[in-house]
């Protein structure tokens, strides 16, 4: 028996270079350094960002949030300190990790989508731009662009105009079918694909007969989301041939790798981190260690191997 | 910061439905400060269940307590744990309150199981002063025996009037704040509605108040911003402070309560 070897976790992801082929999702991690505190944020493949618009914006009231069954449902509506704030608070500790760092952007008209990425673009340490393009609490933007595939091709393209960096948008789960969508932004310069965001949800406090939520709606999270992730990223895979970085349940290695065999190439952990900010460590680790044992060199290997 | 992994010491229930739960855990008992919380995986709910944010009510010798009363399904799980099982904690988490110099005389203010934290600032601050207790009937008032050993005057007030002074804890306050000499420093910790209350009346009175605020959280860290309260600043202006990790604990005039809707 051969000794060993120590397999290949470094992914390309659309031109940011990953140690291995593990992030974590907008929205999960904060700016990276609140987390800092509690893991090696050091190890990880890359970090990805709470969404930044141009202007501070206070996001939804309270309630913000709410547990249900496989997962929680938010409305935290994207409070941020907007694109400066971002850059003077948090982008010097963020250097000082060594890891790329992507910024999740968002604006209420495609005009404000292009200001950020301009402004984002030539900031040391800055990696890639995720275009949020999904998010369901936010009524002025965000879903409205993810759910028409000429919008979506719109707020990319206005994007990609002005800026170098890598440009990655993140896709609404709430659509007929993913192909489409995955095709329109490839088409309108995406290096890169991020699915699936949160799914549309409510919940009713049935005593009060009134919406749990402060903003009624918000987004379901957790591992009630994996398997209809899975088969987006599936279907994405199947349609385009730019990376994918999966997201949507991730609370080990073993929905890490099922979205990799689907054709991911990366992937983010994401409410998990709230339960066990240790999660993506273990994924990292989980993920070797199946290479290991199904003795493959690379997690490239691994990337859209599904037997049919 | 340390994520542990901590045993059950004891488990025991309380009067109406309050449980006093110990773990050994040296990494968080030893660094604890008064009005910091843990956050705690329940055993028993799913595995992707969110953690639940509890205030610590001692802390000595590597041990760890909180006290705790059942009022959903993560309590109700929580009630279940039995001694020997290991628990996840993080912690400490948040400010807590401050430990004053002893230049004013602290008063304590708690509704229900919001006298725990009270019981481990009392056990730390310079000087001893007095807690006012209130709750809906005498099964909700706890620790009186905890505050009497350390040599606390305690005084009670029950909505139902099985014990103490019928009416609010606040009612208790006005009493002592117009009886008293000494220049009062306020701590409290309860449902909103007594906080607002004690709020208001620490700026009429023109003595400091720290308010332990009991948000609901997710992370307990300062990154999801679930648990946010909007704060005056310095400059005269708002800002979004994050509960787990700016606070708990607010002073009275930090805190831009929400107009009653």
């Amino acid at each position: 028996m051969n000794a060993p070897v120590t397999p290949e976790m470094a992914v390309n992801v659309g031109g940011i270079a990953m140690r291995n082929p593990v992030t974590v999702a907008s929205g999960t991690f904060g700016y990276g350094v609140e987390y800092a505190e509690w893991i090696d944020v050091r190890r990880l493949g890359a970090i990805t960002v709470k969404g930044i618009r141009l202007e501070a914006w206070p996001g939804n009231p309270l309630p913000r949030h709410v547990e249900v069954p496989g997962g929680m449902i938010n409305a935290i509506g994207l409070q941020g300190p907007g694109v400066a704030g971002f850059i003077g608070q948090y982008m010097p500790r963020l250097r000082e990790f060594g890891v790329p760092v992507i910024v999740n952007i968002w604006g209420t008209s495609l005009d404000e989508y292009a200001e950020v990425a301009a402004r984002l673009s030539d900031v040391p340490g800055v990696s890639a731009l995720e275009i949020n393009v999904s998010c369901p609490n936010v009524k002025a933007g965000g879903a409205s662009f993810g759910t028409d595939p000429a919008a979506l091709a719109s707020v990319v393209a206005a994007v990609r105009r002005r800026t170098k960096l890598p440009v990655i948008p993140k896709l609404a789960p709430n659509v007929p079918a993913m192909g489409p969508f995955a095709r329109a932004a490839v088409e309108a310069g995406a290096d890169a694909l991020s699915l699936t965001n949160t799914i549309p949800a409510m919940a009713i406090d049935i005593e009060t007969r009134r919406p749990v939520l402060a903003n009624r709606i918000g987004g379901l999270s957790g591992a009630a989301i994996h398997h209809v992730a899975l088969k987006h990223v599936y279907d994405a895979a199947q349609a385009v041939k730019v990376p994918i970085i999966a997201m949507g349940g991730i609370f080990g290695a073993r929905e890490a790798i099922a979205f990799l065999i689907a054709g991911a190439t990366a992937v983010a952990v994401g409410t998990a981190n709230f339960i066990d900010p240790t999660t993506p460590l273990r994924v990292i680790d989980g993920i070797r260690d199946y290479l290991i044992r199904h003795r493959m060199a690379s997690v490239s290997e691994l990337t859209g191997s599904l037997q049919t | 910061m340390p994520i542990c992994d901590a045993i059950t010491l004891k488990h025991v229930p309380l009067t109406g439905g309050y449980r006093l739960l110990r773990l050994q855990a040296p990494a968080i008992a030893g660094p604890a400060r008064p009005g910091q919380f843990v956050h705690l995986r329940i055993p028993g709910l799913e595995p992707t269940a969110l953690r639940r944010p509890f205030s610590i009510y001692r802390a000595e010798a590597g041990e760890l307590s909180i006290l705790y009363k059942r009022v959903g399904r993560g309590t109700e799980m929580l009630a279940t744990l039995q001694e020997g099982t290991t628990v996840s904690l993080m912690g400490p988490l948040g400010n807590g309150f401050p430990l004053t110099d002893g230049t004013t005389k602290p008063v304590l203010i708690g509704g229900g199981y919001g006298v725990a934290p009270l019981v481990f600032l009392a056990s730390r601050l310079p000087r001893k002063g007095v807690i006012l207790m209130g709750g809906r009937s005498a099964g909700d008032l706890l620790c009186i025996e905890d505050f009497e050993a350390l040599g606390w005057p305690v005084e009670t007030a029950t909505e139902d009037g099985s014990r103490g002074t019928r009416g609010y804890v606040t009612a208790l306050l006005e009493r002592h704040l117009e009886s008293t000499d000494a220049a009062p420093e306020l701590f409290a910790c309860g449902p909103d509605g007594m906080l607002r209350a004690v709020g208001a009346r620490a700026i009429a009175t023109g003595c400091r108040a720290w308010l332990s605020l009991d948000h609901h959280m997710v992370c307990g860290i300062g990154a999801c911003l679930a648990c946010i309260q909007k704060v005056h600043t310095p400059g005269g202006g708002t800002r979004l402070a994050r509960v787990c990790k700016d606070g708990p604990v607010f002073e009275a005039r930090e805190i831009v309560w929400k107009e009653p809707s």
